[in-house]
């Protein structure tokens, strides 16, 4: 696992499918950088993606604070006309979307491939 | 004081293992990494180790926002022991985590109620979730300790 938890790793890159849009994180994402993560849906809000697709295979560790985050990025969608698809997350990570009954708020798949098929 | 002290030694509470940190988010990934390593050596399995390394970050995460209002120059302390629990006398894990912020009534240090989805304020919630046992109190002094067990599963 990183040692790594620098902020500007948290961000690994955002790809455009057509209408969709596919945000790749990585990294820990907690109170440090869920800021930088912040940051970045705000930049995506602005080009009104029909799906944003967030890919979180490479999260080793998120807390409340990324929660929190993504709780936010699906009520703008909602709000907007939008669908936020998560994909890869890891058990340590699903976890705490099950702690906090919110696994069924969101929209989750193993692969990109599935969120995109559905 | 030293920004962190991660040593075996014996403090005020002897705690088998002991960090002491500044409230620095910077920090949190050490703290991290400790809890997940000593949660595994007392034989947690990797989900769970997971788990309790979350109820800590969560813990500390409210200490920093909440206790210290964001300072970063104030300290932390967490304090790891292997313990026999409860009348089994089964295999824990204890962590003491203590602050030296405002002194607060425990009884208002509740979860929020999870069916309305809005973001934040699911720490305790968190924490109650996966530790058996979960003590606030008043710290001697100033400041709150919080007490977390969890049993070897």
């Amino acid at each position: 696992m990183s040692n790594s938890s620098n902020s500007q790793n948290v961000i690994r890159g955002v790809r455009h499918q057509g209408q969709t849009v596919v945000l790749e994180l990585g990294g820990e994402i907690d109170m440090k950088s869920f800021v930088i993560l912040k940051a970045k849906f705000k930049e995506l809000y602005r080009e009104k993606p029909a799906i944003l697709i967030v890919d979180m295979t490479s999260v080793e560790f998120m807390d409340s604070s990324g929660l929190a985050t993504l709780v936010g990025a699906l009520k703008w969608c909602r709000l907007n006309g939008s669908e936020l698809k998560l994909v890869g997350l890891a058990q340590r990570v699903r976890s705490i979307f099950e702690i906090c009954r919110l696994d069924t708020a969101f929209q989750i798949y193993d692969s990109e491939a599935e969120a995109l098929s559905q | 004081m030293s920004k962190i002290d991660v040593r075996k030694s014996e403090s005020l509470r002897n705690s088998q293992i002991e960090l002491r940190i500044l409230a620095n988010p910077n920090y949190l990934c050490v703290v991290r990494t400790a809890v997940r390593q000593t949660a595994g050596i007392f034989g947690f399995q990797e989900d769970k180790a997971e788990s309790i390394t979350l109820a800590v970050v969560e813990a500390l995460t409210n200490i920093i926002r909440h206790s210290y209002s964001g300072s970063c120059d104030k300290p932390i302390i967490v304090g790891l022991n292997k313990i026999c629990y409860g009348e089994e006398n089964r295999s824990a894990i204890e962590i003491v985590i203590r602050d030296f912020g405002k002194q607060i009534d425990a009884e208002t240090i509740k979860s929020r109620d999870l069916d309305e989805l809005r973001s934040g304020g699911v720490g305790v919630h968190i924490i109650h979730s996966v530790m058996d046992e979960v003590e606030f109190s008043h710290a001697n002094g100033c400041g709150m300790q919080l007490r977390l067990v969890k049993i070897v599963v």
